[in-house]
This record gives C-alpha cells, structure tokens and sequence, in this order.
C-alpha cells in the first residue's frame, strides 16, 4: 500500500466527482488539500476555545493563546529553528517575504546590491524590486541554466561587498529544482549578506533543519503543506531578527506605547502586529502533527517517486516537451511539461474534463517563461495523498491532448 | 462543452489570421492572467474596416474569439465596430465559457477597441 492510498481516506474532497470522473488532484504546489485532523482542530478551536490571544484574561483567552503558542512550537520543530523567538506567524510566504523586504529597505543605501535568481516566485522578486527602486539600490539576477540548474559561478560573480541581501528559492515551484541551498547561504553570508530562503515548495516535500542551513530567513506557506490559507512562518535567526526593525506597526507589536514613540515588543510578537490569524495557526499544528506522523522522509520518498513515474511516462509521449531537471532526485515534486499544439490553458480545461486538476500558465514566474521561450506550462504537482494509478490517469490524458482540439 | 465545435474549428483552420502589409490602425495586448498577446491589425476605408487580421500566442478560446470577432466586423463602420458586446461574441462562440476563461473571449475584444481608438498606429 502506497502512502497515497493510506492517507486518502483522511482528505474528504478527494470523493469528489469532476464531469463525472473521480477528481485526480494534481494541483498542490499551488494549495494542497486538508485532512480531516486539519479541518476537525479549526472546529473544535472555533466551538471550544476561541478568543483573542495574548491580553484576554479569562479561561477562553488562555486557551486560545495556549493554543497560539503551542502551535509556534510545533512549526519550530518542524522547520528545525533552535528557539521560539525565531519563529514568527505570518499570512503566508508572500507577507513573510514582505516584512523582511520592509524591514531590510530601511538598512539599504543607493548602490547596495540584493540577488535574486531567474527562478523565482514573483512573490520573491517583486518586493525586492520595489525595495530596490525606494532605495536606489541594484537588483541583480543569477541566470538559470538550460537544465533548469541555477548558474552557481554566475552567482559567485554576482556577489560583491556590496550585496546586502540574496532571495532564492529553495525549491523551484515551475522546474521542481532543488537548489545547492547550503551553498547559497555560505557564499551570500561569506560576502557579508543576509540570506533569505522561500520555502514555499521545500517545506511541503522534505525534511526541514533551517539551523543546519544557516540561513537569515526562511519563509513557508500552511496551505501548501496540508494547512488552512491564511498563515504562514516566517522562520528569522535570533541574532538577524534582533538587529531589525519592524516594517508593520500596531499592536502586540509593542510592549509599552507612549503618545509620540513606543518600545518594541520581544520577539517573536514584534514582527506580529495586530491579531494573528488564530483558528489557521491551530490548521497549521494540526498539519504538522499530520506530516510527523507520516515523516518528512517517507513523504519526499513517496513524492519522488510519483515524480519519477510521472516524468517516464510523459517523456515516452510524442510531442510533449518536460522543463526542469529529468532525475527525480534532483526536484521537488512538480513536473512542467507542455504538448505541441496545445495551448497549456486549453490543455489544463481538456484535462479538467476528465477530472484531472493541474495547474496551467506562467505560475507566477515570468522572468523564467521568459528565458525559457513559452508563455506558460502545464503543471502536474504531487502530495502524500496522490497515487500512482494517478499519475497512469494523468499520462493516458495527456497522450489524448495532441489533436484533441 | 468548454471547446464547442466553433471553437475547434476556428482554432484549427481560423479565416482571419494573419498580417496586413500596411494597416491603418493595429493594436496589441496581454492577458495578464495567463501571458496571452494579441495583435489585430485593421485596414479602413471610407470610415468602414475594409479588411483586418489577428495574430498572437493564445489559448484555442481566445483565437476563436478574435477569429470570430473579426468576421463580424469587417464591413462594418468603425463605431459599430466599437460596439461589440462580449455577449454578442459568447453567443457565436456557442460554448460553455466559466469566469476563469471569460477574458480569454474579451481580449479581442479590448485590442480591437484599442486599435480602433487609434492607441497605436502602425508604421
């Protein structure tokens, strides 16, 4: 038994039915799904516990800050961060990568330099260009090769004494990509500059240990790792967070406020103003719990190996075109294919057709469709609930595409 | 039915796709939700579009729907032109479009209607 084939009972929409075929999600890079321990732990928290965090002294208060807080450990644990202070609560990937873009934006003089790489999430690039015209500071890009790698000497070249700040990918959310991360945390820091790590992909699929890696900031998503929408971790190390200043003012940011000037809270709270997303940091325990349970390890064996079959079945397929890395030890666990003929948003709606959910166009990647030569893709992305006899359904579809308009 | 037979016949063998040698109006744009581009390219002649053609890297509904578009304008003055509802389109394209494609039927639409303004006048 496949570990898709033991956790689905835990996901009720996977029952569902699209025009009349069991729905295949292939769709997780984007949002994955929620099991049952997920959805059932937000419910008891909104019928049992609920109340605002932090200041209510009275028994719901407790709990619900209890249970706040609680959760701030789990994702610690989760992502490998030594202490709780550094790790910090935030809607998701795109507001972590923002609060530390407000946050760096304030250190920058004209002239500084920030990379960011080819490959990245417009939510990892466009707070960065924005930072760098407030600041008339210089945004440099590490090319990506053909094999959908990142350009490692272009990137030493890149880095100068006057790099400030590198943002990349941990795992590429188009090409799968695994990035040399270790690498990329010992050059950028050797050249003096804060490393910030989007773990949008990588924390869904793999065993986390951001200590190990060494990184400034590492950001994640709850939604794409079995979680509810609206939360996510901003991991800091303690001594980089210590030495920046909030960029969102409010409350439980501070610790005393006079009417002309305020003293900051501790960390974490100081980068959480006003009222944290309760009920989702509740999902978010749940779903760490969920993914423990199963392990880290066996979730990214499982993935790979969907990933594996995927990529031999597609690769056989005339006129199908697959982006990113071809072994399946080397990426995450997306596969980026296009058919001759078939525009992928047309691909995406004759394959929803048949019942099958995959993700169609630029991805939120621009720059890389760009220096890849296509408007978009087709995407196919895998999590613990998928199967193999899937993926079978994915290829047969696929192979149905080319003509079929 | 997403791709109608309209649809499918338009994207395989479209009847207006191509290039003027020297139009008078031409306008192109992006669909920022999925990269598509568009260009239409018009040719008037006493104040009615004599001749047009549409060209772009777009999705099999947004090809048909230029396609169409194209055929029901040519012949007609450039103010009735303009007037093109995306409904009188939706209704030739005869198929089932959901939110999440209907600007794959509109953006035709707003580049002809950029053309005709005169947004931009090819050399």
């Amino acid at each position: 038994m496949t570990l898709g084939d033991l956790t689905r009972p835990d996901f009720p929409i996977l029952t569902r039915q699209i025009h009349g075929h069991p729905l295949v999600y292939l769709d997780s890079a984007a949002s994955s799904q929620k099991p049952r321990q997920v959805l059932e732990a937000m419910q008891r928290y909104y019928e049992r516990s609920h109340a605002n965090v932090h200041r209510s002294i009275h028994t719901l208060g407790e709990e619900a800050t209890e249970l706040y807080e609680a959760a701030r450990d789990a994702a610690r644990g989760f992502i490998g961060a030594r202490f709780r202070e550094e790790v910090v609560f935030t809607r998701g990937t795109t507001e972590g990568i923002n609060v530390v873009a407000r946050a760096v934006a304030s250190m920058l003089r004209p002239g500084d330099e920030i990379v960011v790489t080819e490959m990245e999430h417009h939510s990892n690039l466009i707070p960065w260009q924005m930072v760098c015209r407030e600041r008339a500071a210089v945004l440099r890009a590490v090319p990506v090769t053909g094999a959908g790698f990142l350009d490692m000497e272009a990137f030493a070249r890149l880095l100068s004494p006057r790099t400030r700040l590198v943002a990349a990918a941990h795992v590429s959310n188009v090409l799968g990509t695994i990035n040399p991360v270790a690498d990329l945390v010992r050059r950028g820091r050797e050249a003096g500059a804060l490393v910030l790590l989007d773990g949008a992909q990588a924390a869904p699929h793999l065993p986390l240990d951001v200590a190990a890696v060494g990184c400034d900031f590492y950001v994640l998503s709850g939604h794409k790792m079995l979680g509810p929408t609206g939360i996510g971790v901003l991991y800091g190390r303690r001594e980089t967070l210590e030495r920046l200043e909030p960029g969102l003012g409010g409350s439980e940011m501070i610790k005393e406020v006079w009417i002309d000037h305020a003293q900051w809270n501790d960390l974490p709270w100081r980068f959480e103003p006003g009222t944290p997303p309760i009920a989702e940091a509740v999902g978010l325990h749940a779903a760490v719990e969920y993914l423990d349970k199963l392990g880290m390890a066996r979730v990214e064996a499982h993935e790979r190996e969907l990933c594996r079959l995927a990529l031999e079945a597609l690769e056989t397929i005339p006129g199908v075109t697959l982006y990113g890395p071809r072994n399946p030890e080397l990426k995450g666990a997306v596969v980026a294919f296009n058919v001759e003929g078939i525009h992928p948003h047309d691909g995406a709606a004759l394959l929803d057709e048949r019942g099958i959910a995959v993700r169609a166009g630029h991805h939120c990647a621009q720059p890389l469709m760009k220096r890849l030569g296509i408007v978009g893709t087709l995407r196919a992305s895998f999590s613990v609930y998928n199967t193999p006899a899937e993926v079978a359904r994915l290829a047969e579809a696929v192979e149905g595409l080319r003509g079929a308009l | 039915m997403v791709y109608s037979s309209v649809i499918r016949e338009r994207f395989r063998r479209p009847r207006f796709r191509g290039e003027l040698l020297a139009p008078d109006l031409a306008f192109e744009d992006v669909n920022p939700l999925c990269g598509d581009r568009i260009r239409i390219e018009c040719r008037v002649a006493d104040g009615r579009l004599s001749d047009a053609r549409h060209r772009g890297d777009s999705c099999a509904i947004c090809a048909a729907s230029a396609d169409l578009l194209l055929e029901m304008v040519i012949g007609r003055t450039i103010e009735e032109a303009a007037a093109v509802e995306p409904a009188a389109l939706l209704e030739r394209l005869e198929a089932d479009i959901r939110p999440t494609r209907f600007k794959c039927v509109t953006l035709p639409l707003s580049v002809l209607q950029g053309a005709l303004e005169g947004r931009e006048v090819a050399l």
